[in-house]
């Protein structure tokens, strides 16, 4: 410690001091602010572009999630009407048929009535010229058998009941 | 790669240098002195090295004649005595001879000046037959002459050796780091000499500012911090080059580098650090009291340590060296000195690493302290 003491310069302590403080403030001012002012300024530079990229990056992956929500979404549309489509056009067949359907039966049941009318004239036809043909027979057959007319008509009626019946 | 080839080389070169320089210095000290104890020579020698020195000499021999010659160049001796002097070094010749300015005789006596009468007397205070008997390095009996010299020493100002390379340092320094500051103006990309030491200031910035203070208040204690980082460093780089100089191995230079960080501790210090000296919470009153004074205390020998770990790490670093080297010219064999050279170069490396390790940590405790100066209450 003595030694310590004893080898102490004050000349070169000073120096020391000085110079170092000197060196200190002029660094201070032209290296180290500078300096350091620049690295941050780069670090920041840096950081802002990472920044950026990532947003970029973001943006792009919304992009692609929006695109493929639409390319879903619009599947979905496309399927909802393909199958409504189809709804309509089975329900339009169906539709159709059962239109066909009533309208057969109308006209068949028109044929049928058409028919039973046609039916009952030719019969009323039928029977009508029977009955003139049978009264034609019947005149002549009593016109040669019967004298009396009045029994011969009451004959002829009896048997036409009779025919009725059949 | 190309930075640690380069280093490598560089480290092969300035000790086939240092080699040289040092072995020629001691043959020729060798021819004069004939049957001078070898050991004692060296031991003088690592002393001397270790000293500060009013001349800048590279190295000295002797002639055939017996005369010494110096290799170097003298350097401004700066005096207050009543009145400043200022004259070269070369006037006192190596220590051989009294410099006389403006009437007042001054002398060298173990590289310090003292004020003497024309014929340079030095007187001695204590008797020169008080010696103190303590045992050296090498276990033999070491003798210390009590008496010292009672001359007047003069204000001693002078641009000594280690003045010159701290000068020379932080020239070097502020070149290099305005240039590089300047690079940044063209764009923040480093270039040039940037590229190798913009990461070592992010270093001292990433690594020892921002742990250690905070990421809020790091950016004030910067300068400090990364000026006394390269300082030190570079001042310690240069005492392993062959150019034989030593600045940190000063106790006063380390005294200086850390009072700047105790001053910058106190003065920056906030109401909650000086709270934790004088009145630290959490701890019964008694305790209170006997904890203020252990506390004020270790204010100063927090930067006490630092001033101590610099100065002793670096002397260390440079005895042992200078010893082994100096274990060649015991030798004098053909296992000694081969031995010795590849021991001297192995603790060289090492002492490129204690070099950056010992400015590494200085700047690391600096921060560390400043850190406690500025910490807000966590209770």
């Amino acid at each position: 410690m003595e030694k310590l003491l004893e080898e102490f310069s004050l000349g070169l302590f000073v120096w020391q001091l000085v110079l170092f403080v000197g060196l200190l403030l002029l660094l201070r001012k032209y290296a180290w602010k500078p300096i350091l002012g620049a690295v941050e300024k780069r670090e920041e530079g840096i950081k802002d572009a990472l920044d950026a990229a990532e947003a970029a990056k973001k943006e792009m992956q919304n992009v692609t999630a929006d695109s493929e929500k639409l390319l879903r979404e619009a599947k979905v549309e496309r399927d909802a009407l393909l199958k409504e489509a189809r709804e309509i056009k089975e329900s339009i067949i169906s539709e159709a048929k059962e239109q066909a359907q009533v309208e057969g039966d109308k006209m068949i049941k028109q044929a049928q009535a058409t028919i039973e009318s046609e039916k009952k004239a030719a019969v009323a036809d039928i029977k009508a010229q029977v009955a003139n043909l049978s009264v034609e027979i019947a005149e002549k057959v009593i016109k040669e058998e019967l004298s009396d007319k009045g029994k011969q008509q009451k004959l002829v009626e009896d048997m036409l009941g009779d025919i009725k019946l059949n | 790669m190309r930075y640690s080839f380069f280093s490598k080389k560089l480290v092969a070169v300035i000790f086939l240098i240092a080699g040289f320089v040092s072995a020629q210095n001691h043959e020729g000290e060798e021819v004069e002195t004939g049957a001078h104890d070898l050991k004692t020579e060296i031991k003088e020698y690592i002393d001397h090295h270790l000293l500060d020195s009013h001349d800048f000499n590279l190295y000295s021999y002797t002639t055939d004649e017996g005369e010494h010659k110096y290799v170097g160049f003298p350097l401004p001796v700066i005096l207050w005595d009543n009145g400043l002097k200022v004259f070269l070094s070369s006037e006192f010749e190596h220590g051989e001879a009294v410099a006389e300015v403006d009437g007042n005789h001054y002398a060298l006596y173990h590289n310090k000046i003292y004020k003497t009468d024309a014929e340079g007397t030095i007187n001695f205070e204590g008797h020169h037959g008080d010696e103190t008997h303590t045992e050296d390095a090498y276990g033999e009996d070491l003798v210390v002459d009590d008496a010292h010299p009672s001359n007047e020493k003069p204000l001693d100002l002078s641009i000594t050796k280690n003045v010159v390379f701290i000068i020379a340092v932080a020239l070097l320094m502020f070149l290099v780091f305005r240039s590089m500051a300047k690079r940044y103006q063209k764009s923040t990309m480093p270039r040039g000499v940037g590229r190798f030491l913009e990461p070592l200031v992010l270093f001292v910035r990433d690594e020892i500012a921002i742990p250690n203070i905070g990421e809020h208040k790091y950016k004030k204690y910067m300068s400090y911090l990364l000026t006394v980082f390269f300082f030190v460093w570079i001042i310690n780089l240069l005492g392993l080059t062959p150019l034989g100089v030593n600045v940190t191995n000063n106790i006063a230079v380390t005294f200086a580098l850390a009072m700047i960080t105790y001053l910058i501790t106190t003065f920056t210090g906030n109401k909650n650090y000086w709270k934790h000296i004088f009145w630290m919470p959490g701890v019964p009153v008694p305790m209170k009291i006997i904890l203020a004074p252990i506390e004020l205390l270790g204010t100063f020998i927090k930067p006490f340590s630092l001033m101590i770990r610099l100065y002793a790490n670096i002397t260390a670093g440079h005895v042992v060296l200078m010893s082994i080297i100096g274990l060649m010219f015991i030798f004098k064999n053909w296992i000694g000195s081969p031995l010795s050279f590849l021991l001297a170069f192995a603790l060289s490396l090492l002492e490129l690493l204690v070099a950056a390790l010992q400015a590494y940590i200085f700047t690391m405790l600096s921060a560390l302290y400043f850190g406690m100066a500025v910490e807000e209450d966590h209770h």
